[in-house]
């Protein structure tokens, strides 16, 4: 995994966009990752008869090269659908920066590589200002020292350890976890029979 | 020390720290859908890795499938379904699928089986799986990539959460439902208020509740954008768990599961229960609601720029006007179900309103039971006929159908809908839907009066 993302901010001001704007139901009917693309944000993006909205800001020029966000407050609210992040990735939409996310949202976009940095509202406002503006140029969230830098601007941001290191590292936690399979098999040998569900019975 | 319920039931769970601040905690029972799971089954068999523990899964179908009839309505639904039972059938997992008598929406099916009980941690790939604080339990959502660790490990990676308290002191008026109390909590602390918290609820007005009524206030939490939803685990906890399927069969403690006396939260609200009317939601988050007897808030009620664009365009989307009574509001369709409010209790209170009345013309009724079980119990009480005379479409099948309208129950554009449902976003009972969250009584009063109704002036057989 690269230690920065860079690219251009887009303005998604919007409070609680929540995961079924972010990808609507009649994309989730499906058992792969892919092809999520097209479903992101589609509501926003594409009228009834699948016209591009040209006031929505992925159609507009500059930010249809845009690959961060800088959004409203509780961005990612909702269902639990990991579709929503996939979807995002798909579309090029590599970091969302903002001052608090859903938590399950959050944790899927770990999990996938998707940099949330969590800025103060105030500096979150400041990089709102700077995202609307189409001379802004390109900004630099630097993973390894959680700092964002836009033109003259430089914000530190928040993002837990864990969360940095497995976006630095791109580990695979389930087999990272296998490894650890002592340390479940000594917590289960703890356990009483009746503390062990079994549903098929 | 003094402990929070939440911290008791993390520490009990914990398998060992990482290195890098997260930790490890343990999975007594994971539940699966069909739509938030196929991607984690193929990612085992990419990595070619087994289900650590397989008999600490079900799997249920509840989110695409159709509750017309039994058959799924097209191939796509088809496909999820089907491709469920392949991976459990492989995977020896249990699966509760179409015609099985215990299928339903998983978060109903899971505590009348008896598959909950105080100190479980149980993780399900879907964000109301909060229900289970109801039972002194700690349920979360997870993502899919989570759903893959869990069938792989049994455990998940876990940070610890800063915990609310929640107090709800007093007695509720007459009309006034667990509904309000959860809709009143999330309208005081906002959508993604306690984002990073597990709240718990505490005071006499939630253990007055029955279990019913602690189940829809704890699913609900997740509209706050709380991880977690607890309500100490009391008499009623054990009671509600005895004598069902999987009763016998689990241990995890008793009335122990509650917070100590002096345990201290990070941050504490307390509500007046006296203070809580029967409330409706106006706009498109759910933090959006006003007493029934109020008016639509206008642009003076706003203090921020901000707040005022977000009320602008929930206007528009709602097509509603600033000021404008609530009352006033006439609906199309009126929809009784979801994980929120589809138990018994639900159709019974809804059924009290209806009876003797009818659904009026021009407005659509469905009301979708919460599980097949919960179906024949009503079925068993007289409750279907009740809804039937009154015009209400009584579902056969069971399942999430018009909460999120993955299935082919979908609202028109435009189309106003009564809902007992959880999120009113934009969207989600279908593109350009207008839904307007309330109790299952008040979504019968309005589906009776054409519009939205205060239950407290409706007269009905069944008022006590």
């Amino acid at each position: 995994m690269p230690d920065q993302v860079t690219g251009l901010m887009a303005a998604f001001p919007q409070p609680n966009v929540d995961t079924d704007v972010i990808m609507p139901k009649r994309f989730l009917i499906t058992i792969t990752r892919e092809g999520l693309a097209d479903g992101t944000l589609a509501d926003l993006r594409f009228d009834e008869d699948n016209n591009k909205r040209p006031e929505f800001v992925l159609n507009r020029s500059p930010w249809t090269e845009a690959s961060i966000l800088v959004v409203g407050d509780n961005f990612g609210c909702g269902s639990s659908r990991e579709h929503a992040v996939w979807g995002l990735m798909q579309l090029g939409i590599k970091g969302v920066i903002g001052s608090g996310f859903a938590g399950i949202f959050y944790d899927n976009a770990r999990k996938n590589g998707l940099a949330l940095p969590i800025v103060s509202p105030e500096v979150r406002d400041e990089l709102m200002q700077v995202a609307r503006d189409p001379d802004a140029g390109q900004c630099i969230i630097d993973i390894t020292n959680r700092r964002i830098s836009v033109g003259s601007q430089r914000h530190p941001f928040e993002m837990d350890e864990a969360t940095r290191a497995a976006l630095l590292e791109g580990r695979d936690d389930t087999l990272d976890t296998l490894k650890l399979a002592q340390s479940i098999r000594a917590y289960e040998s703890n356990l009483t029979q009746k503390m062990r569900v079994n549903v098929i019975q | 020390m003094t402990k929070t319920l939440y911290d008791k039931l993390v520490d009990a769970h914990k398998v060992c720290d990482l290195p890098d601040g997260d930790m490890l905690v343990y999975v007594d029972f994971h539940i699966m859908n069909e739509y938030t799971s196929p991607q984690a089954f193929s990612g085992l068999d990419q990595k070619g890795l087994d289900v650590w523990r397989p008999e600490a899964h079900l799997s249920v179908v509840d989110h695409v499938n159709a509750t017309r009839q039994r058959d799924p309505h097209d191939d796509a639904s088809k496909l999820l379904i089907d491709n469920l039972e392949n991976n459990c059938r492989k995977h020896n997992i249990a699966f509760y699928g179409l015609g099985d008598p215990r299928q339903g929406i998983e978060h109903v099916v899971v505590p009348e089986q008896g598959l909950v009980a105080p100190g479980m941690l149980i993780a399900c790939g879907d964000s109301h799986t909060t229900t289970y604080g109801a039972f002194g339990a700690l349920g979360f959502g997870i993502g899919t990539s989570e759903v893959e660790h869990v069938l792989a490990t049994q455990t998940l990676r876990y940070k610890r959460l800063k915990t609310m308290l929640v107090n709800v002191e007093g007695a509720l008026a007459p009309g006034v439902t667990a509904k309000d109390i959860i809709m009143k909590v999330v309208q005081v602390i906002g959508a993604g208020g306690a984002n990073g918290y597990a709240v718990e609820f505490a005071g006499s007005a939630i253990r007055d509740q029955d279990m019913s009524g602690r189940m829809t206030i704890c699913n609900m939490a997740v509209e706050l954008g709380a991880r977690a939803a607890l309500i100490a685990a009391d008499e009623k906890t054990l009671a509600a768990i005895k004598g069902r399927a999987h009763s016998e069969s689990f241990d995890f403690g008793g009335t122990e599961w509650r917070s100590d006396e002096s345990a201290v939260h990070d941050q504490t609200f307390d509500i007046a229960a006296e203070d809580i009317a029967p409330l409706v939601s106006w706009g498109t988050s759910p933090d959006q609601s006003v007493p029934i007897d109020g008016r639509v808030p206008t642009a003076g009620d706003t203090a921020t720029p901000k707040a005022k664009a977000a009320l602008e365009r929930a206007l528009a989307y709602m097509g509603l006007s600033a000021g404008q009574s609530v009352q006033d509001i006439a609906i199309d369709s009126a929809f009784i179900g979801s994980c929120t409010n589809s138990r018994i209790e639900d159709l019974r209170a809804a059924a009290a309103v209806l009876k003797g009345n009818k659904v009026v013309s021009g407005v659509t009724a469905i009301v979708v039971p919460g599980s097949t079980y919960t179906r024949l119990q009503a079925e068993n009480e007289g409750i279907d006929k009740i809804f039937i005379d009154a015009g209400f479409d009584w579902r056969p099948e069971s399942g999430c159908s018009m909460c999120l309208a993955m299935n082919d129950d979908i609202a028109m554009d435009g189309e106003r809908i009564a809902s007992s449902t959880n999120r009113n976003f934009e969207g989600r009972q279908g593109r350009g839907a207008r839904t307007h969250l309330m109790s299952p009584a008040m979504v019968a009063a309005a589906a009776v009066k054409g519009h939205l109704a205060d239950i407290r002036e409706f007269q009905f057989e069944g008022a006590e």
